[in-house]
């Protein structure tokens, strides 16, 4: 009985894992179309944020540095949403309808972050600031006068190369600074330490639930509820539904779509942020982190249905669950009794390893699309024939 | 072959412009290794390459070894060179990624007309570059501990073979912490080779192997690995970790929070070394083990002098390990070799003058053998809460190296003598 709970409760915190990181890209994916392989990398700014945080309640003293996963969550969330923003005004609008241009803009954003991780230092940031203030401020400035629809692209394309120039002089000139050009994460992984009380376990029986998983779960309960109130007890996310459903439509009736899908986007990039702040509890931290997570979300979705997030919570689950089931060797141990079927014992025996256990899962998975290719709740109506 | 072409035209246009003192024989392409050798060292500069990874996965670790290899150039130029020839580093990027290494490491012997390389991590990426340099017939220093199996004329290993590493480290185990091991690695050509070496190890001297598991690189998922050992070894047992990369971070915070402690379920790791630590957190290391030849802990005062030397070099929050000792102890190998060869160009004589070099180094005294490893300490040690290690057991001198494993049946009874050109890479020993 208690092993039967145990298994269940690895399924589900496996599961839970899958989903949290899944949720943001159901919603970017599910609900808008958009591919976005910097999904993971939104993450990794998440786990990154959980570091910067850690490090300053670390300077605060002890009974204040346990606190601060609950503070690493909103800002996490802020700083996903906010790159998300800007990655969706900045880029992904260009490309809606193109899922290919937009799959290969969002590939070259995802090594572009991670690089940035990389390499940031003080002389890039103020690099970076300058250049911002320099480009952005000449348009706005520019933009006052009354023939720029004419000189526009003219102006823009100077503006461009000055605001570099000056940028990179600047950070020429500070690049003699020790302090400035010193990395701020460089290329190696950070150490993000849980705080005390989430690092042990409940003691059951011979084994040990960890905290670090009750807690994602407890997370991953509470972001679908908030996820669900959102989208159906709030006017945006009422706009939001609707979009989905039929944008034509829907800006007919006067809802501004091109807000709707900024905030789509930076909601989804936010929700990867907190599912960065939650893997922070269970692996690495580096630049390449949210590369281990990117195709395990797609799985998610694509098997859940895309554009329902009821689908990609079943389908987390049933993955999770199948992935303990099998890489543990749960199932094998049913069949070990009955000598009758020790074929079958062989055969989960042979897959009771966490590289075979994937392959597994990866086959069923292939097996099952060929029955449902539009997964586990195909979308129906309109947007369905789009 | 376009951006082959392609770089090296960029190349031959870049080396007009800048190589007046190497001599004129760089345009041909097809020049034969004895040519391209005798440029090497024309001029008052003998040039060496240095081919790692310095972006991509692996950069993590390989820039780390550069560092090491740099600071031992700058140390011999700075002593007054090779030969009265100050060295000249050529670096390149291998990108972590294994047709570079072999694109690059043929560039360096054929463009750049190196003496010598230093270079590579993975295994992956020194299979890689192996057919390289046994065709040009060339040289490489590898300095990373790995899984045996191989014993090539054109490469020398400062790295511990398994004799030097893993099997001391299982012997350890099987007399102090128990008899049941459970094996965990990444699912790649090292964990698997040295876990059939413990294997076959274990099935000799008394142990038991309950279970083990393959988690593919860079995964973060380790609950049904957990749960395996808990069924295997519900009173505790041997954890034997080749385990690389990222899954270690992961292994251990998660290992840490199903409650398995180092008390009844020490780990023994062999990829983790004191950066490694630093990475994944010394809180979620203490108590349990490593097997390296070097520790930054080990007392002598050659290792008090490096580890100075590096700290005032690249700053204070540095630490050195295993890998990087090895690559410091190579570069001065190499140096010794050339000097008592009288030549970095032919290479026949430099490879026959580097058998039987010894070196001082941090961990100990050092010798090259004929089948091109070193003889080295084993040590193990026990993570502090500092992330440095307590040196729990060592061996009371160098160890030499077995590189055709000895447990294995393939290779049981094979030795390896570059000394003796009847003998070469792999022969039968007579008993």
């Amino acid at each position: 009985m208690l092993q039967l709970f145990f298994g269940l409760f690895n399924g589900i915190s496996i599961g839970s894992v899958l989903l949290i990181a899944a949720l943001g890209l159901a919603v970017v994916f599910g609900l808008m179309g958009v591919i976005n392989l910097a999904h993971g990398e939104l993450m990794m700014l998440g786990a990154y944020t959980t570091f910067v945080v850690q490090n300053i309640f670390k300077m605060l003293g002890d009974p204040w540095f346990g606190a601060y996963i609950f503070v690493a969550l909103p800002v996490a969330f802020i700083v996903a949403a906010l790159v998300g923003l800007a990655l969706e005004r900045g880029v992904i609008r260009f490309l809606y309808g193109r899922p290919l241009e937009t799959l290969l803009a969002t590939w070259g954003v995802s090594l572009i972050l991670r690089q940035f991780v990389r390499s940031v230092n003080g002389v890039l940031a103020i690099g970076l600031v300058v250049f911002c203030l320099l480009f952005f401020g000449a348009w706005v400035l520019l933009s006052r006068r009354l023939d720029w629809q004419k000189i526009r692209n003219g102006v823009l394309t100077i503006l461009v190369f000055l605001s570099t120039g000056i940028a990179t002089v600047t950070g020429f000139l500070l690049s003699g600074q020790k302090a400035l050009a010193k990395p701020w994460f460089s290329a190696r992984n950070v150490d993000v330490t849980a705080p005390a009380w989430l690092r042990g376990g409940l003691p059951l029986g011979n084994f040990q639930i960890p905290y670090a998983r009750i807690f994602i779960i407890i997370l991953t309960i509470a972001c679908i509820v908030g996820l669900y109130l959102f989208f159906n007890r709030s006017n945006w996310g009422l706009r939001i539904r609707a979009v989905t459903q039929n944008r034509q439509m829907s800006a007919c009736l006067g809802i501004p779509t091109n807000q709707v899908d900024a905030l789509t986007f930076a909601l989804g990039s936010g929700l990867a942020g907190i599912a960065g702040v939650a893997i922070t509890l269970l692996g690495s931290v580096g630049p390449n982190t949210g590369q281990n997570y990117i195709v395990d979300t797609f799985m998610v979705v694509v098997v859940g249905g895309v554009g329902n997030l009821l689908g990609s919570i079943i389908a987390a689950m049933a993955i999770g669950t199948v992935t303990y089931l099998v890489g543990s060797g749960t199932i094998a141990l049913l069949f070990s009794q009955n000598s009758a079927l020790q074929g079958i014992f062989d055969f989960f025996t042979f897959f009771a390893d966490s590289s075979m256990a994937k392959v597994m899962v990866f086959a069923l998975i292939i097996t099952f699309l060929q029955f449902k290719p539009a997964g586990i709740f195909p979308q129906k109506g309109r947007t369905a024939e789009l | 072959m376009l951006y082959g072409s392609a770089a090296l035209g960029t190349s031959i246009l870049l080396k007009a412009c800048t190589t007046e003192t190497e001599g004129s024989s760089e345009e041909s392409t097809e020049e034969s290794t004895e040519e391209s050798t005798e440029t090497s060292s024309s001029g008052d500069t003998i040039k060496v390459g240095i081919l790692h990874s310095l972006s991509g996965t692996m950069a993590i670790s390989e820039t780390t070894v550069v560092d090491a290899e740099k600071l031992a150039i700058k140390e011999i130029n700075e002593s007054g060179g090779v030969l009265g020839k100050q060295i000249e580093v050529v670096v390149e990027d291998g990108n972590s990624d294994w047709p570079t290494f072999a694109e690059k490491a043929a560039k360096l012997i054929d463009q750049d007309k190196v003496a010598t390389v230093f270079g590579c991590w993975t295994s992956a990426s020194r299979k890689a570059v192996l057919d390289v340099f046994e065709s040009k017939d060339h040289m490489l220093w590898y300095p990373v501990q790995y899984e045996g199996q191989e014993c090539s004329k054109n490469i020398f290993y400062t790295g511990a073979a398994p004799n030097q590493q893993i099997e001391p480290a299982v012997d350890w185990l099987l007399e102090n912490k128990g008899k049941k091991f459970f094996l965990v690695g990444s699912d790649y050509v090292f964990p698997r080779t040295a876990n059939t070496i413990i294997k076959e190890q274990l099935k000799a001297n008394g142990g038991e192997l309950v279970g083990e598991d393959y988690l593919p690189l860079g995964n973060t998922e380790v609950t049904p690995i957990i749960t395996k050992i808990q069924a295997a070894l519900p009173d505790g047992g041997v954890i034997f970790n080749s385990l690389n990369g990222d899954s270690n971070v992961a292994f251990f915070k998660q290992l840490q929070g199903a409650g398995l402690a180092p008390d009844k379920y020490p780990v023994m790791s062999v990829s983790v070394a004191e950066e490694e630590v630093r990475q994944i957190g010394p809180e979620f290391l203490k108590g349990h083990y490593a097997a390296w030849n070097y520790f930054q802990t080990v007392e002598s005062p050659e290792n008090e002098k490096w580890v100075k030397d590096f700290k005032a070099e690249y700053g204070e929050d540095r630490v050195t390990n295993d890998p990087m000792e090895a690559a410091y102890i190579m570069v001065y190998l190499w140096k010794q070799a050339v000097e008592k060869a009288g030549t970095a160009d032919d290479l026949e004589k430099v490879r026959a003058a580097a058998i039987g070099q010894e070196f001082d180094a941090p961990e100990g005294k050092v010798t090259m053998n004929a089948n091109h490893h070193i003889s080295k300490t084993v040590r193990i040690g026990e993570i502090r809460e500092d992330g440095m290690f307590d040196i729990v057991w060592s061996t009371d001198g160098p160890i030499d190296p077995l590189p055709w494993n000895q447990f294995v049946p393939e290779t049981k009874g094979y030795g390896c003598d570059w000394s003796d050109t009847a003998k070469g890479g792999k022969y039968k020993i007579e008993s």
